[in-house]
């Protein structure tokens, strides 16, 4: 069976991106289906109001509250609809523990699934052909590049977000950092530590 | 056969390149112009988010490979307006000024906020209950569409005819291999399996450590433990 998505029109239009992108914002603008304003709003939304901050305050408060930690595992959805969290591309949301035992560490081998409402549009080496490929077959390898080096007992569980289940890595709390606070920790909670290339605490 | 996108596992990659303190969420404004684009077209409601990841799998793979990744969705994206019947690529250097049929969908600027926080959930209700439970010894069958030659699937290649542990049942979600070709939502039973290291690969780091990858019920067959 043919399938129509096959048809490649894309070669018609300019091979720049930056115009090709101009190309068709102006050919839909000029038929009315789309508004540049909503465009701008959208890109506001991403560049200014969503980002790793949503992921980070979520974990510090499960680092500090053995309750919420556990409310936060067994049932996510509930929480982060409390704290306005939810939205596109974070529809079912999946937290998962570092323990000294097991390090989790989320990809998407496909194409680039990420918790958008927690950590916003992912970074560039998230949606890489090296990482989306390696990152399953040597993983240690790959955090090694992220200057990690895990303990050598620790096993390592990937996640491959296949379906519409988004996962944020919830680390370990290093003991130096036992006395922060919630918002002190939110402070070095980074994104790649929510995705599992990076501990807390790390520079990145 | 599989396609371009499918790629993990695969040999031959170097090494990643982390990000630095300073990047943006945006390196060209050009990218959030396309990012912005592709989630203001689909208010238009002229395909769905597995059509959206199918046009991208079935850019040719020279253009895959050799396309930024915002390049891919906005080319991906120019064949989807296309083949849906949007608008015609005469319109690409040619653009009509002239009010569409369905520009009464176009997304406003004051609904962008409750659009995107409103998001899509796939999950559904079905009557029949889960064929396994967590636990259960599994196998994957292969990874193809079973029901288009080249389709879209969410099975990836290094999984395929590999045998794992159910970890979660997640309930039933929409099946991407039939949504992305209008043959329907069809919900089938989502979970989350567990794979050795040692089943998926020649030399793995360490033999224990494990791969969780969410498999819809029909890429599964049961393995009967001795």
């Amino acid at each position: 069976m043919p399938h129509d998505v096959e048809k490649h029109s894309h070669s018609l239009l300019p091979s720049d991106p930056e115009l090709k992108v101009k190309a068709l914002e102006t050919a839909l603008v000029k038929r009315g289906l789309i508004d540049p304003a909503a465009l701008d709003e959208i890109i506001d939304t991403y560049q200014n109001k969503i980002g790793p901050k949503n992921g980070a305050t979520i974990i510090a408060k499960a680092l500090l509250d053995k309750n919420f930690k556990k409310a936060l595992i067994d049932d996510p959805m509930q929480i982060l609809e409390k704290h306005g969290f939810l939205g596109r591309q974070g529809e079912h949301i999946k937290v998962v523990e570092n323990t000294p035992e097991i390090h989790n560490i989320v990809v998407c081998t496909l194409c680039s699934c990420y918790p958008w409402p927690l950590l916003g549009i992912p970074p560039t080496w998230y949606k890489s052909d090296e990482y989306r490929s390696r990152v399953v077959r040597e993983p240690r390898k790959c955090l090694s590049e992220f200057g990690v080096t895990l303990p050598k007992n620790t096993k390592v569980r990937v996640w491959d977000s296949t379906a519409e289940i988004r996962y944020l890595v919830l680390p370990i709390l290093p003991d130096r950092y036992k006395d922060f606070d919630e918002e002190q920790l939110s402070e070095i909670i980074s994104r790649d530590a929510m995705i599992g290339t990076a501990l807390i605490g790390d520079p990145s | 056969m599989s396609r371009v996108h499918d790629m993990g596992g695969r040999f031959g990659d170097g090494a990643i390149q982390p990000a630095s303190i300073n990047d943006k969420t945006f390196k060209e404004k050009w990218h959030s112009r396309a990012l912005a684009v592709t989630l203001a077209t689909g208010s238009l409601r002229q395909w769905n988010l597995d059509m959206s990841r199918h046009a991208r799998e079935c850019l040719p793979p020279k253009d895959y490979c050799a396309f930024s990744y915002y390049d891919k969705w906005i080319s991906a994206l120019a064949n989807l307006l296309v083949n849906k019947g949007v608008i015609s690529a005469d319109e690409f250097l040619d653009p009509i000024r002239k009010t569409h049929p369905l520009s009464s969908r176009k997304l406003l600027a004051a609904d962008v906020a409750g659009v995107l926080s409103k998001g899509a959930p796939t999950s559904r209700s079905v009557v029949d209950p889960p064929k396994f439970l967590v636990g259960h010894r599994v196998k994957t069958r292969r990874a193809v569409n079973k029901f288009i030659s080249g389709g879209h699937t969410r099975l990836p290649k290094y999984v395929e005819k590999c045998e794992g542990k159910i970890e979660i049942c997640h309930g039933a979600h929409v099946f991407p291999d039939t949504h992305a070709h209008n043959l329907g939502e069809q919900p089938e039973h989502l979970y989350t399996v567990s794979f050795l290291a040692s089943e998926l690969w020649e030399s793995p780091e360490n033999p224990s450590d494990t791969l969780c990858v969410d498999i819809w019920e029909s890429y599964l067959e049961p393995v009967n433990v001795p």
